[in-house]
C-alpha cells in the first residue's frame, strides 16, 4: 500500500471560486492509501512545493496527488518537486479540478463534488503507480532542413553557425524560393535580391551545409536524435560539380519555347535552363518533358557547345541515405489557383494577374525588364485595380477560397499600389478591401503612406465582376462607404490570391507522422508557448508551412526553429518519455493489430524463442517496442486484442481503478 | 436510349421551336424524349423560401413519374431546368420539406430526390458524349461565330446545379465547337438578362440585355445561342442586332433535320 | 431605428440565412444587376436584417426589383446566400392580405404577341401569393 499525500490548490480564486477546497481536503483524507491531506492558496508556488517537500519527509509520503490545474500546465513542476523530496517523479498524481471542473461549473456544490471524484480516481490510480525511469538514447549532429527559400536558408545558416553540419533539400533546381521572385519588400522598400542573394551565397560558401537541389526527401525513418532519411536527387542531366553556370547551352539550346516558371509562366525559357542569375547552386538544369534529346535523341546542342564537358544524358536519379538528429520543415507556400474565381476573368484575359505575376512584372529581371506593361499588348497600363482578398476568408460552405486571412496581402498590396504611383505618377490606382490588415512594426504607417502621400484610392468594398471588352477591362464593385456600386473601366486587375501550404507538405507530414491542420498547414506543438515545434519530437517548423507569414515573422521564426534545433544537437544523450508502451510477450499473439495503428512506426515484430509447458521450444512472432520512438498516445492498447499491450503509468489497470473509483 | 421529358409552358406555345428541334435532333441521335403524362407548369421561378411547399409540388410529381419510370429527367428550357433541379435537391437534403411534400401527395407514395436531372446539354455532353455528336454532324457550322449565353439559371447556384464552373462555364462552348463552329467566349454569358423584371422594370432589363449583347458582339460573336425562353425573349426585345437562337435549333441544322422538321 | 425582432426571426426562418455570417465585404452589391434599381442595396438586406430594422424593407420597392439570378449567392465569399433573404422579405410582404404587387388585371397591358408564358408565370410567382 502506498502512503499517499493529497495537496488540494486554490488557485487564488480561480479554483476555491466555485470548489470548497477545505470539504475536498477533508473528503480525500478517508480514502485508502491517504495519510496526509491539505490545502493551500497556490500550491505551484515555492512555499506550496515546499509544503509538499515537507509533508514527504514528515509523513514517508510514497505517492503524491495534486488536485490543482491542468498537467498540462504543473505537472512537470510537480515531478520536479517530487524529484526533490526524493521520491520517484512518476509518483506524482494531478487531478485536473480547474480547466476540467471550476471553471466548467458555476455553483459550489457540484463543483465540489466533481472535484472530490476527481481527486479519488487520482489517489485510486497513484496506488497502482510503480516508479518509472526514463531510457536515453544518443543524438546524430547533423540537421535536415526541407525547403530552400528565406526561412529554409535563414535555419540553415543559424544552425550552421553554432557549428553543426546542415542539409538542405530543395526540390527546385535552386534555394531562394519565393522571396527570390519578389521584387521590393515591405516595409522598407529594399529590394528581395539585394538581400536575400547574399544569404544565398553565404548558404552557399558555408562548409557546414550542404544542398540537395531539385531533390526530395522520399522516406524518413527513426526518431528524434536518430533520423533516417532517403533524399531522392532527380537526375538534372548536368554534372554539378563540372558545370560552371557559364550558360552558353542555356543561349544554345534551340527548344526555347518553354513556359518559365520563375517568371510565373510570362515569358519563356529553354529546355535547358538556369532559373535566374543568382541561382544557387549556379548550374544548369535540362527539363527532361521538353529536351529533344531525352525524347527522341535529337539534338544534343548544349553537350557540344558546353566546353566543361558537363552535360550527362545519362545521369539517373540517385538516393542518398543520411542521418540527422533533427529535421525542420520548411516547405513554405504558394498563391492559390485562381480557376475558381473567374468572376474576376483571371482565365478569360491576359490582364488579370496575381499579385506575384505583378512582382514579376515589375521586377528588373523579369519579362518586361521591370517595366509595368501589360501582358495583352504591352502596353502602360493606366488603370490599375488591385482586389484583396481573394480566396482568402472565405466560409468553408462557399466551396472555394480558403477561410483564414492570408496576412501578408495588405500590405503587399499596399506596396504595389505605393511603387506603381511612385513609378507612374499618371496611373490611377483602385484597391478594394474588406479591411486593411496591418499589424506590423511601421505597417500602418507604410499603408497610410500609400493613401496620404502617393494618392492610392482605397475603397472599401469588393470587387464582384470583371468583363473584358475590347482593350479594357469593366470592373464592377461596390463602394460601401458611399453606398455606390462603381464601374471602372481598367487597363489592368491586380487579384491578391490567398496562400496555401506547398502540395508536398501532405505527403511529408505523413512520412514525418507531423500533425497537420485542416488546411495543411503544419501543427505546432502548442500554440502560444511552443510555436516553432511539431508535436513530433525532433520535427521543427520554419516558416509558411506553419501558417501565413511575412518576411520578417519568417526570419525570427526560422532563427527559433535553429535554436531548437541547437539545444537538441547540443545534446550527448536524449532523455526519453518512460511512460511507453510495453507487450506482454506471453500474451501477444502476433497479430500486427498494434502496428497497423501506431502513428510512430514504434512497433517492430521478433521471432522469439519461447520454452513451452512440456519443455520443448517454440518460436513465435511477438510485438516489440522501440521505447525511444513511442511517443505514450496509447493507440496500441486499445487495438490489442490479447491485452498484451499496456501503456507504462498508464497501464489498463491504473486506468480501470480510476473509472472505478469515479462510478463508486 | 429513353429518357423522361419535361417540356414546359412555353415550350408548347411561344418556345415551339425549342422543343420541335429538342425532339427531332435527340431522335437523331438514338434518344427518345417520352413526355411526361399530365405534366403541369414548374412555375418559372423556384421560390427559395423554406416554408414554400404548394408551388413546388408540380415539379416533385414530374420527377416522381420518371423515377417511376426509372429513367432520368430530361429538361431543356433553362428555368423548368433550374426549378425542378432546387426542388430534387431540396427533396433529398431537406427532410422536413421532403415530410411536407410527402404528405400532400400520401396517395401517390413517397419520393426522396432519387430521380436524376440532367438538362439537355448536360444529356448532349454526360449521356450522348460530345464525341458522339460530333460524329453526327452532316452540315458542318465551320466558320461560324456562336456565343453562348447562359443566363443565369443554367449554372446558379453552383451548389445545387452542378452543371459547369459558374464563372467560366464551357458547356455550351464545347457544344458549339462540336458541331464545328467557332464559340465565342465573352465574360457577361453568365450575367442576367432581366428575366421577369421586364414586367416591372423594362429599362432595367434592357440595360442588362444591351450590356450582354455589346459584349458578345465585342468578343467577336455572330450569332447568340441560349437555352431560355426568356433571354431569347430579352435580348430580342432590346434591340439584338444579330441572330437569337435556341440551341436546339442550331443542333437540328448541324444534325440536318432542321429541314424535316420543316416540311 | 426600429428592432423588430418577430419580424426579424420570421426571415431568418424563412429564408434560412444566418446574417450574422456577413463580414461586410460588398460583394453582394458589387456583382448585383439590379444594384441601380433598388434603394435598398442586397448588402443593405442581410445588415437591416441583422439589426432587425425590417419596416423599411417591407415597404420597399427594391423587393420587386431583384432578378432572383442568384449572382450574390454563388459569389459571396461567407456563403450568407443574400437573395433568400430579399425573398423572404418579399414573400413576408406580399402575403399579407390585399398586398400582391401584381394581379390578373395588369396582364392586359402587359402581354404582347411574342410575350412568353415564362414571362408571366415567373413574374406572377415573385409578386402575387
Amino acid at each position: 500500500m502506498q502512503r499517499v499525500g493529497v495537496f488540494v490548490c486554490w488557485c487564488g480564486s480561480n479554483i476555491a471560486g466555485t470548489v470548497d477546497v477545505e470539504a475536498v481536503s477533508e473528503a480525500l483524507k478517508s480514502e485508502p492509501g491517504v495519510v496526509f491531506s491539505t490545502n493551500y492558496q497556490y500550491m505551484c508556488s515555492q512555499a506550496g512545493q515546499d509544503m509538499i517537500k515537507q509533508a514527504v519527509k514528515e509523513h514517508n509520503l510514497t505517492g503524491i496527488v495534486v488536485c490543482s490545474c491542468s498537467p498540462r500546465m504543473h505537472e512537470a513542476t510537480f515531478r520536479k518537486t517530487a524529484a526533490a523530496a526524493g521520491l520517484n517523479p512518476y509518483m506524482v498524481e494531478i487531478a485536473n479540478i480547474r480547466e476540467q471542473c471550476s471553471w466548467v461549473h458555476k455553483d459550489m456544490l457540484t463543483g465540489t463534488e466533481k472535484a472530490i471524484i476527481l481527486g479519488k480516481a487520482a489517489i485510486a490510480k497513484v496506488n497502482l503507480n510503480a516508479p518509472l525511469i526514463p531510457g536515453e538514447s544518443p543524438v546524430t549532429k547533423r540537421a535536415l532542413v526541407i525547403g530552400g527559400g528565406i526561412a529554409g536558408i535563414q535555419t540553415a545558416l543559424d544552425i550552421a553557425d553554432a557549428g553543426f553540419p546542415v542539409d538542405i533539400v530543395e526540390k527546385k533546381p535552386t534555394i531562394g524560393g519565393k522571396m527570390a521572385q519578389l521584387d521590393k519588400t515591405f516595409p522598407t522598400l529594399d529590394c528581395a535580391a539585394c538581400i536575400l542573394t547574399p544569404k544565398m551565397v553565404d548558404v552557399a560558401q558555408n562548409e557546414k551545409i550542404r544542398i540537395f537541389s531539385y531533390s526530395e526527401v522520399t522516406e524518413v525513418s527513426g526518431f528524434v536524435g536518430n533520423f533516417e532519411v532517403t533524399i531522392k536527387k532527380n537526375a538534372r542531366y548536368v554534372k554539378e560539380d563540372i558545370c560552371t553556370g557559364c550558360g552558353a547551352c542555356v543561349e544554345k539550346c534551340p527548344m526555347k519555347r518553354i513556359p518559365n516558371e520563375f517568371n510565373l509562366g510570362m515569358d519563356n525559357r529553354p529546355a535547358i535552363y538556369i532559373p535566374f542569375a543568382q541561382a544557387v547552386p549556379k548550374v544548369a538544369t535540362i527539363d527532361p518533358n521538353a529536351c529533344n534529346m531525352l525524347k527522341n535523341g535529337k539534338c544534343g546542342v548544349c553537350s557540344k557547345v558546353c566546353a566543361a564537358g558537363a552535360i550527362d544524358y545519362t545521369q539517373k536519379d540517385e538516393y542518398i541515405n543520411e542521418k540527422y538528429g533533427a529535421i525542420v520543415v520548411a516547405t513554405g507556400f504558394n498563391p492559390i489557383s485562381m480557376d475558381k474565381f473567374d468572376e474576376f476573368a483571371y482565365n478569360q484575359s491576359k490582364d488579370v494577374i496575381t499579385s506575384l505575376e505583378f512582382e514579376r512584372l515589375t521586377n528588373a529581371a523579369g519579362p518586361s525588364a521591370g517595366k509595368l506593361l501589360r501582358p495583352s499588348d504591352g502596353k502602360h497600363p493606366h488603370t490599375i485595380v488591385f482586389v484583396q482578398c481573394v480566396g482568402s476568408r472565405c466560409e468553408s460552405c462557399a466551396e472555394k477560397g480558403k477561410e483564414y486571412c492570408s496576412k501578408i496581402c495588405c500590405m503587399y498590396t499596399a506596396k504595389h499600389a505605393m511603387l506603381t504611383r511612385d513609378k507612374y505618377p499618371d496611373t490611377e490606382v483602385y484597391v478594394f478591401y474588406i479591411d486593411v490588415r496591418t499589424p506590423g512594426k511601421n505597417f500602418d504607417e507604410f499603408y497610410r503612406r500609400a493613401v496620404e502621400e502617393y494618392g492610392v484610392k482605397y475603397i472599401k468594398g469588393m470587387v464582384g465582376k470583371v468583363v473584358p471588352e475590347g482593350d479594357k477591362l469593366k470592373v464592377q464593385a461596390s463602394d460601401l462607404i458611399a453606398n455606390k456600386q462603381l464601374h471602372i473601366d481598367a487597363d489592368l486587375v491586380v487579384l491578391a490570391a490567398a496562400i496555401e501550404p506547398d502540395k508536398s507538405a501532405r505527403p511529408l507530414a505523413t512520412m514525418l507522422t507531423a500533425s497537420m491542420d485542416t488546411n495543411d498547414f503544419f501543427t505546432e506543438a502548442h500554440p502560444k508557448l511552443r510555436p516553432v515545434e511539431s508535436p513530433t519530437a525532433g520535427v521543427f517548423l520554419s516558416g509558411a508551412c506553419q501558417g501565413p507569414k511575412d518576411i520578417p515573422e519568417t526570419v525570427s521564426q526560422a532563427g527559433a526553429a535553429a535554436s531548437k534545433v541547437i539545444g537538441l544537437l547540443a545534446k550527448d544523450k536524449l532523455t526519453g518519455n518512460p511512460c511507453v508502451a510495453n507487450s506482454n510477450e506471453l500474451m501477444c499473439n502476433g497479430c500486427s493489430s498494434c502496428a497497423n495503428v501506431c502513428p510512430y512506426g514504434a512497433i517492430t515484430y521478433e521471432d522469439k524463442e519461447f520454452r513451452m509447458p512440456d519443455r520443448t521450444t517454440k518460436i513465435r512472432r511477438v510485438a516489440s517496442v522501440n521505447p525511444a520512438v513511442c511517443q505514450g498516445c496509447g493507440a496500441c492498447t486499445v487495438a490489442c486484442p490479447s491485452g498484451a499491450m499496456d501503456l507504462k503509468g498508464f497501464a489498463n489497470l491504473q486506468i480501470m481503478a480510476e473509472v472505478d473509483a469515479i462510478c463508486k | 436510349m429513353k429518357v423522361s421529358y419535361f417540356p414546359g409552358c412555353t415550350l408548347k406555345n411561344k418556345a415551339k421551336d425549342l422543343d420541335m428541334y429538342a425532339y427531332k435532333s435527340a431522335e437523331a441521335l438514338g434518344v427518345t424524349l417520352e413526355e411526361i403524362e399530365n405534366w403541369q407548369c414548374c412555375g418559372g421561378v423556384f421560390t427559395t423560401a423554406n416554408d414554400e411547399v404548394a408551388t413546388k409540388l408540380s415539379s416533385v410529381r414530374a420527377l416522381k413519374y420518371a423515377g417511376e419510370k426509372e429513367q432520368p429527367l430530361v429538361t431543356v428550357c433553362s428555368a423548368c431546368h433550374n426549378v425542378i433541379k432546387q426542388t430534387n435537391y431540396a427533396m433529398q437534403t431537406n427532410s422536413q420539406f421532403a415530410d411536407k411534400v410527402n404528405r400532400y401527395m400520401a396517395a401517390d407514395g413517397t419520393y426522396n430526390g432519387e430521380t436524376q436531372v440532367y438538362h439537355y446539354l448536360e444529356m448532349l455532353r454526360d449521356l450522348v458524349g460530345f464525341d458522339t455528336l460530333k460524329e453526327k454532324v452532316v452540315n458542318t457550322l465551320k466558320g461560324k461565330k456562336i456565343a453562348a449565353y447562359y443566363g443565369c439559371l443554367l449554372l446558379r447556384p453552383n451548389s445545387v446545379m452542378r452543371m459547369d464552373d459558374p464563372e467560366n462555364p464551357t458547356i455550351m462552348e464545347d457544344f458549339i465547337r462540336a458541331l464545328g463552329a467557332d464559340a465565342v467566349v465573352y465574360a457577361k454569358r453568365n450575367e442576367c438578362c432581366g428575366g421577369y423584371i421586364s414586367v416591372e422594370s423594362p429599362e432595367s432589363a434592357k440595360r442588362n440585355s444591351n450590356a450582354i449583347i455589346e459584349n458578345a458582339k465585342a468578343a467577336g460573336a455572330e450569332m447568340i445561342i441560349t437555352a431560355c425562353p426568356l433571354c431569347k425573349y430579352n435580348l430580342v426585345k432590346n434591340g439584338a442586332d444579330i441572330p437569337v437562337v435556341y440551341f436546339t435549333e442550331l443542333l437540328a441544322e448541324a444534325l440536318g433535320v432542321k429541314e424535316d422538321t420543316n416540311a | 431605428m426600429h428592432n423588430n425582432k418577430y419580424l426579424q426571426e420570421e426571415i431568418i426562418r424563412i429564408s434560412g440565412v444566418n446574417p450574422s455570417k456577413c463580414m461586410r465585404c460588398g460583394k453582394c452589391s458589387a456583382t448585383c444587376p439590379a444594384y441601380d434599381e433598388m434603394e435598398y442595396h442586397p448588402h443593405q438586406f442581410v445588415n437591416m436584417v441583422e439589426c432587425g430594422d425590417i419596416e423599411p424593407l417591407l415597404n420597399s420597392k427594391s423587393l420587386y426589383k431583384c432578378l432572383s439570378c442568384f449572382a450574390c449567392i454563388d459569389r459571396c465569399p461567407r456563403g450568407v446566400e443574400p437573395a433568400k433573404v430579399v425573398e423572404a422579405v418579399r414573400l413576408t410582404a406580399i402575403r399579407k392580405q390585399g398586398a400582391n404587387h401584381m394581379t390578373a388585371d395588369d396582364i392586359p397591358a402587359i402581354i404582347e404577341e411574342d410575350t412568353p408564358q415564362q414571362l408571366l408565370v415567373s413574374a406572377f410567382r415573385k409578386y402575387t401569393k
